[in-house]
């Protein structure tokens, strides 16, 4: 039996979480994870290699990003421009094939973990132009009429924003996640990860706190994980009082990066 | 197996597919559900459903088919009476793991057996039989992770169905009215990208272009990079019968306002007249032609309001609501001039569509704005009619029939 994704010591999975991964492994196909920023899915890749102890490619995709950068780059300008030049081997195209993330990933000697990285950036075409490869983890180099095929099907997660639609026919061949927003068990857990020595009635302060700062609803931008976690620390090395925290938000800037969700959350600030 | 569940699952309007479906038969040979009817739940999830706006049609989905056994039948109501609540049974950790062993086909079939041999009765504890608080795979809060639980709008130990009937993804359902998050994601499809600002980026295709020209020496073209240039008009219906929607409107707009960048707002008060309000106190306005002349066509409009209003207040000279506010023009002329001076518009309704439908004022106004309701799937289309405006929907003569028959004498009666 293969070793299966469980979460690290500093990264805690769901159930639900590990089993999409465990099942999107054992069949081989991509795992695509959406859900809000700052719920980790960009860390669940680091996490899945750091815990099956799997070397971890990272595809960064911007919005400008081609599918085939991915697969490989034949550098035609350094050739062209080394052609000025008598001293390199400018006759084999060979030498200016460059693999991309998705082709070391086929390449590798053993199985790698790619994270495809907030994949809605790219362009809408992006995804349909990955099918084929996604599929039979196979692609083909036109230049040198090669053919490169996984030698290992790498473990693929994407992740997406969900700033545009991903296409019908690329979903069909994922597996799909939703991370849903810790709940305050889930967080008190994760915070613990961080803070092992924190004080039980600090910490219930402070999540008490957090979740009423989210449930502001005029807010633009909610604070997150990784918010809540710069906070405590912040109110850990202040030494801040849990009854101060009762009454006020200390260290109100942490949590909140906007002017105006400042202002609304001071005119909110009562206490309980 | 469980070819049921597929149609239930299109029934609710979940889009699956065969490959999809395929692939699930696929985990479920390999043997990943762990035989375990919550595993299956979640893994059917991931391999099924591709976006989180279905997860609540698919919960409803799940609990229907795999509660089917008990709606099927008239016998529940007897379970029913025969279960009495008692406290709840406490099991090592090893008796668990038996249980867990259980495997989900095999607890189907087990309660078919029972319920066809009538073990239900006044059943308490035990290991085979439908009852309370046993080990046995049917019945309410008992222990056993494969279990099928009956009855009872709650369990003691959650299962799968019993997620699926707390339908925890409610919110992100897309037939459900918005929230901001869900709003922004939706709005920023009508981004349009072009290019903008200093010369900082490599055209690759004219360098290779000119380069080629020049015989092999290099020459660097650049160009401007590509920004948002989207730009929206927001008017929207404040006051009076817009009251209750007060809160899904104010998500609108804070979800545009920070999706995007040329955002401009004006209010009215059921109908657009000469006037428009620059604040929803309605203290303070511009001319509506000013407004026509100030914002070129290439502005996208968005009306937000319920369109319900008396017949009057929309074909008649001096219509308004506002007794001390007089319009010398029909507020249905002024709707058609804004829709011909901005090709993309739509409206937004709060209400539902089978409501709006039916007023008077509603059906007139749709026949000048494409009207959406103001939910995902109505944004959905709203955006993409504002990205594709059809020529204008309605005549002129159209719209003087429509004045002319109300002011038939017959009519005056309202």
């Amino acid at each position: 039996m293969k070793k299966q994704f469980k979460g690290t010591e500093s990264y805690i999975a769901s159930d639900a979480l590990s089993e999409v991964v465990n099942a999107a492994t054992a069949l081989g196909r991509p795992l695509l994870v959406k859900g809000e920023p700052g719920t980790g899915k960009t860390l669940l890749a680091h996490a899945v290699a750091k815990d099956l102890g799997k070397r971890l490619l990272v595809w960064n995709v911007k919005s400008t990003t081609k599918a085939r950068d991915g697969l490989y780059i034949y550098d035609t300008v350094q050739r062209l421009h080394d052609s000025r030049f008598s001293d390199h081997d400018v006759s084999d195209i060979k030498n200016y094939i460059r693999m991309g993330k998705l082709g070391e990933a086929f390449t590798a000697d053993e199985q790698v973990v790619l994270l495809i990285d907030e994949i809605d950036k790219a362009d809408l075409e992006f995804p349909n132009d990955l099918l084929n490869e996604l599929d039979e983890m196979s692609f083909h180099i036109h230049e040198t009429d090669e053919t490169i095929s996984a030698r290992h099907r790498p473990i693929v997660i994407i992740t997406s924003n969900n700033e545009k639609e991903l296409p019908d026919a690329f979903l069909r061949r994922c597996l799909f996640h939703f991370i849903a927003f810790p709940d305050e068990q889930m967080m008190e857990r994760i915070v613990k990860v961080h803070h092992p020595d924190i004080e039980n009635k600090l910490l219930a302060e402070i999540i008490k706190k957090f979740y009423w700062v989210r449930s502001l609803d005029s807010l633009r931008k909610k604070p997150s994980t990784s918010e809540i976690i710069d906070w405590v620390s912040a109110l850990v090395s202040g030494g801040v009082d849990p009854r101060r925290i009762k009454k006020e938000v200390p260290f109100l800037g942490v949590l909140i990066k906007k002017e105006q969700d400042i202002d609304i959350v001071l005119a909110q600030a009562n206490p309980y | 197996m469980f070819t049921g569940f597929f149609f239930t699952l299109k029934r609710f309007g979940v889009p699956v597919s065969i490959n999809e479906w395929m692939t699930l038969q696929e985990a479920l040979k390999a043997g990943l559900t762990d035989a375990s009817l919550s595993v299956f739940y979640r893994l059917a999830r991931a391999i099924l459903v591709k976006n989180e706006s279905y997860y609540d049609r698919y919960d409803r989905a799940f609990a229907e088919y795999f509660k089917g056994i008990e709606s099927d039948d008239i016998l529940v109501d007897e379970i029913l009476k025969g279960l009495e609540e008692v406290d709840p049974l406490t099991l090592t950790e090893a008796e668990k793991r038996l249980l867990q062993a259980l495997p989900l086909e095999e607890v189907l079939e087990n309660f078919r057996k029972q319920w066809e041999e009538g073990h239900f009765k006044g059943h308490v504890g035990g290991d085979r039989a439908i009852g309370t608080g046993g080990r046995s795979t049917q019945g309410a809060f008992g222990y056993n992770p494969a279990g099928i639980r009956i009855g009872q709008g709650y369990g003691r130990h959650g299962s799968a169905i019993q997620i699926a009937e707390k339908r925890e993804f409610r919110n992100y359902s897309s037939d459900m009215i918005l929230d901001t998050r869900i709003l922004r994601v939706a709005l920023s499809k009508l981004r349009t990208l072009l290019p903008e600002g200093p010369f900082d980026e490599l055209d690759i295709d004219n360098t290779i272009d000119k380069t080629c020209r020049n015989a092999g020496d290099l020459e660097l073209v650049w160009k401007r990079s590509r920004k948002n240039k989207i730009k929206v008009l927001l008017v929207m219906d404040v006051g009076g019968s817009m009251e209750p929607y007060h809160w899904a409107v104010s998500k609108l707009f804070s979800a545009a306002k920070s999706q995007i960048k040329d955002l401009k707002h004006y209010y009215f008060h059921n109908c657009v007249y000469q006037d428009l309000w620059t604040d929803i106190e309605r203290s303070s306005s511009v001319p509506t032609s000013e407004v026509m002349s100030q914002y070129d066509k290439d502005y996208k409009v968005i009306y937000v309001g319920d369109a319900s209003m008396a017949p009057s207040e929309l074909l008649d000279v001096n219509g308004c609501i506002e007794y001390f506010y007089r319009n010398e023009e029909a507020g249905i002329w002024w709707l058609h001039k804004l829709m011909a001076r901005f090709p993309a518009s739509v409206w937004l309704n709060p209400m539902r569509r089978r409501i709006f439908e039916t007023s008077l004022s509603g059906r007139m106004i749709s026949k000048i704005f494409p009207m959406f309701e103001l939910t995902l799937d109505g944004l959905d289309e709203a955006i993409r009619a504002l990205l594709k405006p059809k020529r204008p929907r309605i005549t002129t003569e159209e719209i003087q029939s429509f004045i002319n028959r109300r002011n038939r004498p017959y009519q005056i009666m309202y």
